[in-house]
């Protein structure tokens, strides 16, 4: 048997085997945002050490940026002052800084391949946990904390066991109104939120490689959801071409030399894995949450489940998950009314997420109960999608068009939900208070569907409407 | 805090018995108050959607209200404790909230990760000694709970149970060598020596891997 991509970029990163039983794991790029690096940068100066690659290490702001105005000093003084401390710490260290200055601000995990920072074979950590997004290029993306981050920083390294690796193997072709965003909806539901912990996922089979980057992203994206720290798709010609001629990728013969890396290190056909897990693309419908956590999803056309017919270990879950969303058990979700639409997030706030979501609104009008808001993920989604008459699009239906940054996805912003509001959400999390109320109830779903409730008023299914 | 090597060899306090499967760090800590530059102060809003009511009182029932445990320093926990959200600030609060260990059936990896970081030994019982502990202490808040790194045995009260760490972790925590910056740092040659054979640092002149 071969070796998959994961073992193979996990061994020509490994810089030795540590005492402690981790390895010692090079990091060939760490990008930093304004939440999880100041108190890191504190320690090492209290250590009194430096950045060991400067030149490896990118930052932007995206947290607590307001989506509203973005002119500074920001209203929130707490926000203006992390700020600040990015600004310091970047100045200081001589690191990059795509600040609200620059054309390239925006959500972490979307710059990072729209500089072609993102590469394959590469290892990326980010104090965050959606740094698997990165995976999508066939890199391996670690979301870290703050004294990980001191470690990066001061090292380029980070400690770490090695994890098993289970392929999940999607075959057949997404039907119509159904998208990269219900294939990880259902992958979570079906192996649970923690079914991949101790686990790296290999995203393969047909329906896989069929996808744009921008999807495989999408997927990759809400691994951790899964428990799974890392997810990646083995790379291919739709991963070299749309690295190809971006900023930070290689140019030229360069470009060259490197396709013929990235295509050493993907995985063979037949790669050896710990695990295979099986799904097939033929039968998925639109999913939806209708709890707590990204594991307690259903397609659009079930009743949410049955406190008997829950595995009993998630059963105290799914109780608390009914009392806090209102819902009862064996009730659909289609016809659910809401009150916030919620276009956004490292998920799906990428061009074509934006696209898709327009081409439906089209001529549409936001339900007058609703409030309706889309937050592209980055300046450069904003000006693609400006240069696409897309804002006008987003307005003429209704929805507000916002400046880019993370939003409402965790509501560390002016962008959070009141009361007991009912969020139709493109994000990635549904925990309870998530979106900035600890009453609020959150419904993950794919960017169109959230188009679709925003125009009904309540929860669709979104091949009813196209 | 917990400074640079410390060496860890007990963990003495009684227990604070919370119970819950797959807790995610935003109930930790809401992202509201991350809006900071360090983790000072974190310790108040631990749990804090869970404790305190609509006028900022601590008055919802939960173990850390709970009068009971109010001298508690040992998290007893159930599975998959800590998913979710990367952010440290969650185990910074409960560590200044006055959390010096955790005791559960299973953790999120990242969150595992950033105790290791911190020296927090947070280390894993089945589910049925969870329940167990958590009745003795429920029953009677006063038992002590204790540690013991180098046995690798947790004592609460009459009980034992038997934990297991990788001997390198327990090797670290005993020694204080946990600390990973320094621990890495040491091998700076090795780090270059790496960075010269990677592809995209030499401008993909070096060979292919095979």
């Amino acid at each position: 048997m071969a070796e998959n991509l994961f073992n193979k970029v996990w061994d020509l990163h490994k810089v030795k085997r540590l005492e402690s039983g981790q390895d010692q794991l090079f990091i060939g790029l760490h990008m930093i945002h304004e939440v999880t690096s100041p108190q890191a940068f504190d320690m090492l100066r209290e250590r009194g050490l430096k950045v060991l690659y400067p030149d490896r290490t990118f930052a932007t702001v995206d947290h607590i940026v307001p989506t509203a105005s973005q002119d500074r000093p920001f209203g929130d003084q707490l926000a203006e002052e992390m700020m600040q401390a990015l600004e310091r710490n970047t100045a200081e260290h001589g690191i990059e800084f795509f600040g609200l200055h620059t054309e390239h601000q925006g959500i972490v995990h979307i710059i990072g391949p729209e500089l072609g920072l993102t590469q394959p074979g590469m290892t990326i950590a980010c104090g965050d946990s959606h740094t698997s997004t990165h995976g999508a290029f066939g890199s391996i993306g670690f979301g870290i904390g703050t004294s990980q981050i001191r470690d990066v920083l001061a090292t380029q390294c980070m400690a770490i066991s090695r994890p098993k690796v289970r392929k999940i193997d999607v075959s057949g072709s997404l039907s119509r109104g159904v998208y990269a965003k219900d294939i990880i909806l259902k992958i979570i539901a079906s192996l649970g939120v923690h079914g991949g912990i101790g686990y790296a996922y290999e995203y393969a089979g047909e329906a896989v490689r069929a996808l744009s980057m921008e999807e495989r992203m999408t997927i990759c994206n809400m691994s951790i959801e899964g428990g799974a720290r890392v997810g990646y798709v083995s790379p291919d010609e739709t991963t070299y071409e749309y690295v190809k001629g971006r900023r930070y990728a290689p140019q030229g013969e360069s470009y060259q030399r490197a396709v013929e890396y990235w295509k050493s290190i993907a995985s063979p056909e037949d790669a050896d894995y710990d695990d295979v897990f099986e799904l097939d693309a033929d039968q998925l419908e639109p999913m939806v949450t209708w709890g707590i956590n990204p594991g307690q999803a259903i397609g659009i056309s079930e009743p949410t489940p049955r406190i008997a017919s829950v595995d009993r270990d998630h059963r105290e879950v799914a109780e608390k998950a009914y009392a806090h969303m209102g819902f009862e058990a064996g009730e659909p979700m289609k016809d659910k009314p809401i009150d916030i639409a919620f276009l956004g997030s490292c998920t799906n706030a990428r061009i074509s997420d934006l696209r898709e979501a327009a081409r439906y609104l089209q001529g549409k009008r936001v339900a007058p109960s609703v409030k309706a808001f889309v937050v592209p993920g980055s300046k450069q989604v904003a000006k693609q999608a400006e240069a696409e008459g897309l804002p006008r699009v987003f307005a003429d239906a209704g929805f507000e068009w916002r400046g880019a940054g993370c939003s409402m996805c965790l509501a560390m912003n002016p962008d959070k939900l009141e009361g007991r509001q009912l969020c139709a959400s493109s994000s990635n999390r549904n925990f309870i208070g998530r979106q900035g109320s600890p009453t609020g109830r959150t419904v993950l779903m794919s960017p169109t569907m959230v188009a679709a409730a925003a125009v009904n008023g309540k929860i669709v299914d979104i091949r009813e409407h196209l | 805090m917990q400074e640079q090597h410390i060496a860890i060899q007990y963990v003495e306090g009684r227990g604070i018995p919370l119970r819950g499967n797959d807790i995610d760090t935003d109930q930790i800590i809401p992202a509201r108050f991350m809006k900071r530059v360090t983790f000072d102060g974190l310790g108040e809003f631990a749990f804090y959607d869970h404790r305190y009511d609509e006028d900022g009182q601590p008055t919802k029932p939960h173990p850390l209200n709970d009068r009971r445990f109010k001298d508690g320093s040992i998290l007893l926990v159930n599975s998959n404790f800590g998913c979710g959200s990367s952010r440290e600030h969650a185990p910074q609060a409960l560590a200044r909230y006055g959390v010096r260990a955790i005791i559960g059936e299973s953790y999120a990896e990242i969150f595992a990760g950033n105790c290791t970081a911190m020296g927090i030994p947070a280390i894993s019982l089945p589910h049925h000694d969870i329940e167990e502990i958590m009745q003795i202490v429920e029953q009677n808040p006063a038992t002590p709970i204790t540690l013991h790194i180098h046995d690798e045995v947790v004592s609460v009260g009459e009980h034992r149970y038997h934990f297991d760490l990788s001997p390198a972790y327990r090797n670290a925590l005993l020694s204080g060598a946990w600390d990973s910056t320094s621990v890495m740092l040491a091998n700076l040659e090795e780090i270059k020596a790496t960075a010269a054979r990677l592809p995209y640092i030499s401008s993909f002149e070096s060979a292919e891997v095979s």
